[in-house]
């Protein structure tokens, strides 16, 4: 079956292969920089180093975060992880030079970007780099991060989807509006409650037509935009049961959305332990959780829940037995949830750590961890599982987050690739120049004239 | 920056049309390392809306890794840009090019760029009131992080030191004319390379009211004809100070395969190609003349060839080597920074005598 009756087919059809991308993270507890082979997470000797061994490896993507503000801990920068990192687009258009094939995805938020600015530089970037470019659309909405912004917090969290789909349609909307054979270049206009765009768009389409759009929100309301907006979800559902069940549900809410079963396809975040055996892969598995969470930062973690200094407690004792003066918790500023009951989820934890015997270390690491995120065991047996999700078409790839950089790709490129070669469910070469192409994505097509219905409301 | 008629100066050439004229952007690649083999100190990259130009940061960023001494010189708007993603970008280019960064800091005027993002039409005073504020905003933010920040230190588990961050907290003044904004900082990548990004305006925007001379390091200077333009740059000179470096701006059409250069000229008058700018049109040996004359007062010439392409070819073939024979160009400095080329000092961060106290 072509690619092109795929995507558009009702019934949902396994390809049979998977691929991977990387995501260099640039932030958190996930990178390891207590190594002797930690390097720089800024040089761009290291950026190159994992892009063309990605590439070596036929990986499709190079993903990069975004950066809106410094992650804090009880109200200074948060000093215990990596932290700094570049602008994603900037170094994706350095590494387009020194790269050929991979795709260079830029995660980029919709609250803090200007659509018309965000669509002409990820065009520009889709252009430099001959069609590789991908956007990874993220939201985000308070006025802590709003702080370093024109704009100031503005943006309700109700209302975050519904900004951002209506950013992304303008995005694509400006992209689709270049000169064809038949007509010059349309003018997008969006009035929105948010932002009003006048544009013309001043560059051609690029080699794959426009940037793939992937997508990373999980909820309900995070699904449904995917599945009407995504070319590939980055989804957080990498254990094979919830792979399977992730993938039903979104082929469901891609039919609701009007598309085809296959349209949009599935890469969860994932980390790779691997060694030549399985008790050598444990060993290290090991040696990596003790280095992404050291006493500090599990002491750290705690604090933020509580809200007040434990650096006299124990990292490696029970939980401690004071309470948070906090009434909510707001976590470290900057990352995933906050607002829980502080000294409910105080009493449940230590009710857990006792139960277990975990000293504040270990249950930190146990929260902590990508528990169903890790594959660990040797190179062939973590080919034969992923072997297992190419049939069934659980997911279509893995977004592989390194825990060494600029080293952490190595082992994967060298060992665990020509394990899935073998198997045929790997790619053998590049399908393609373009990132579409090489994810087998169907080209979009331009939609009619719509100078009937130039202005959209929001 | 010294007026001295015998410090030899420094070149920059436009590089507008390459990767896109063609639609391939392996011949930007082309074009950088050829201005770089020819000598030239630095390139820059117009960023001014034209159909099927790309992103001026991000060609100078493509660029980066398959050059060595070059300076890669964007120009970033300042008006209808987020400052706080100007300064990241713009670290970024410093990383991605080993330190070979800076910034032609524009202030659109545009009534079509203010209404691509939705904003009322920035006009008189308050562009340079947001070029300003947009320079100053990237400043604080390029120093947030002191040069030391980066610790590793496995025994505290500390990967930063905290007291080495810094909040910029930065407020537009009362004055301003546009909408007030703020920002917090500190920065989202550390450091750039060279500390801070040397920092260019055209000379029109910089002085009491507009952007300070202080905030730049060199200006750009135009003037109507090429016998004008000696005499303008000793007058911005004199109202901006020697603090600064003063540039001289160029257009260039050079006699070219067998083609005179009047012949080529009149085309592009026809074509409409009029930038307002001192132009040359002549032979190779006549532009050495010139050039030789001009960095006698200004500190670099930055030449805007008519094509790329046939003008890149005749500099790097007649007009450099000549310059250098002479003695009128400054070395390229291999594995150099643009602040090098510009003679300018790594500056300390300014937080960093602050830094016992700081930390909020």
């Amino acid at each position: 079956m072509t690619q092109h009756s795929r995507a558009k087919s009702e019934i949902f059809t396994p390809s049979g292969k998977i691929q991977f991308g990387v995501f260099f993270q640039g932030v958190n507890s996930g990178t390891i920089w207590k190594a002797a082979e930690s390097g720089s997470q800024t040089d761009f000797e290291s950026f190159r180093r994992i892009a063309q061994t990605a590439e070596r490896g036929l990986f499709a993507a190079f993903f990069l975060g975004e950066g809106l503000r410094l992650r804090e801990h009880l109200g200074r920068p948060h000093a215990l992880d990596v932290v700094g990192r570049p602008d994603a687009q900037s170094m994706l258009a350095a590494l387009a030079s020194v790269t050929k094939n991979i795709g260079l995805v830029a995660t980029q938020n919709t609250t803090y970007n200007d659509p018309a600015d965000l669509a002409h530089r990820l065009a520009s970037l889709d252009l430099i780099s001959g069609g590789r470019a991908a956007w990874n659309i993220v939201t985000t909405d308070n006025a802590w991060t709003g702080a370093n912004f024109r704009r100031g917090g503005y943006l309700d969290h109700a209302d975050r989807y519904k900004h951002a789909e209506a950013f992304v349609e303008t995005a694509k909307r400006i992209w689709d509006s270049w000169e064809t054979a038949e007509g010059p270049a349309r003018r997008v206009l969006h009035e929105g409650q948010h932002y009003t765009v006048d544009v013309t768009p001043r560059l051609p389409r690029s080699a794959q037509y426009r940037p793939v759009l992937f997508q990373a929100g999980d909820s309900p309301e995070g699904r449904d935009f995917a599945a009407r907006q995504a070319d590939v979800i980055f989804s957080a559902h990498p254990k094979f049961d919830d792979a399977v069940e992730f993938r039903k549900d979104l082929v469901e809410r891609s039919l609701a959305a009007g598309r085809g079963a296959n349209a949009v396809q599935i890469m969860p975040a994932s980390e790779f332990i691997l060694a030549p055996t399985a008790e050598e892969a444990l060993a290290k598995k090991e040696w990596v959780r003790s280095m992404q969470i050291g006493p500090q930062q599990a002491v750290a973690y705690l604090e933020q829940f509580w809200g007040r200094e434990l650096s006299d407690y124990d990292p490696d004792g029970p939980l401690p037995e004071i309470d948070p003066v906090v009434e909510e918790t707001s976590e470290t500023r900057g990352s995933g949830f906050h607002g829980a009951k502080a000294r409910q989820l105080a009493d449940q934890w230590r009710a857990e750590a006792k139960d277990k015997g975990l000293s504040i270390r270990q249950f930190v690491t146990s929260r902590t961890a990508r528990v169903d995120a890790t594959f660990t065991g040797s190179y062939t047996a973590v080919a034969d599982q992923l072997a297992g999700y190419a049939r069934v078409g659980a997911v279509d790839g893995f977004n592989i987050s390194p825990w060494l950089v600029p080293t952490g790709l190595d082992d994967i490129v060298n060992h665990l690739v020509p394990e899935l070669q073998e198997r045929g469910v790997y790619p053998t070469e590049y399908a393609g120049s373009t990132l579409r192409e090489n994810l087998g994505l169907e080209t979009p097509v331009r939609s009619a004239d719509e100078t009937a219905e130039a202005v959209r409301a929001l | 920056m010294s007026t001295s008629s015998i410090k030899p100066g420094f070149l920059a050439i436009e590089l507008d049309g390459a990767g896109w004229d063609g639609g391939d952007f392996a011949s930007l690649g082309e074009a950088v390392l050829a201005a770089e083999s020819a000598g030239f100190h630095a390139a820059t990259f117009t960023d001014a809306p034209v159909p099927g130009r790309a992103n001026a940061l991000q060609r100078a960023a493509f660029a980066g890794p398959v050059t060595r001494s070059i300076a890669l010189v964007p120009e970033v708007d300042t008006v209808y840009t987020e400052p706080f993603h100007v300064s990241t970008q713009l670290a970024s280019l410093d990383y991605v090019s080993g330190g070979r960064a800076g910034w032609i800091s524009t202030a659109a005027e545009s009534p079509e760029a203010a209404a691509a993002v939705g904003r009322s039409s920035v006009t008189g005073a308050g562009l340079a009131q947001e070029a300003a504020a947009s320079v100053e905003v990237s400043r604080r933010l390029w120093d947030s992080w002191e040069d030391d920040a980066v610790i590793r230190d496995v025994a505290t588990g500390r990967y930063i030191d905290v007291d080495k961050l810094h909040y910029v907290d930065f407020e537009t003044p009362a004055d301003f004319a546009g909408p007030a904004y703020s920002v917090k900082g500190p920065s989202i990548i550390p450091r750039p390379l060279q500390g801070q990004l040397p920092v260019l305006a055209a000379a029109s925007l910089v002085g009491p009211g507009q952007i300070p001379a202080d905030a730049v390091d060199a200006v750009l200077v135009t003037a109507p004809t090429p016998e004008l333009l000696a005499a303008e740059v000793r007058d911005v000179r004199e109202r901006l100070g020697e603090s600064l470096a003063v540039i001289a701006e160029l257009d260039v059409v050079l006699d070219s395969r067998g083609q005179a250069a009047g012949e080529r000229v009149a085309g592009l008058n026809q074509a409409g190609l009029d930038g307002g700018r001192a132009r040359y049109a002549g032979s190779a040996a006549g532009l050495a003349d010139l050039l030789t004359e001009l960095l006698k007062e200004a500190d670099g010439v930055r030449l805007h060839p008519a094509s790329l392409a046939l003008e890149l070819d005749e500099l790097s073939r007649l007009v450099l080597p000549e310059l250098r024979r002479r003695g009128a160009l400054r070395p390229a400095v291999q594995d150099g920074t643009f602040r090098d080329v510009l003679g300018l000092a790594r500056p300390a961060s300014r937080y960093a005598s602050t830094a016992v106290s700081a930390g909020k």
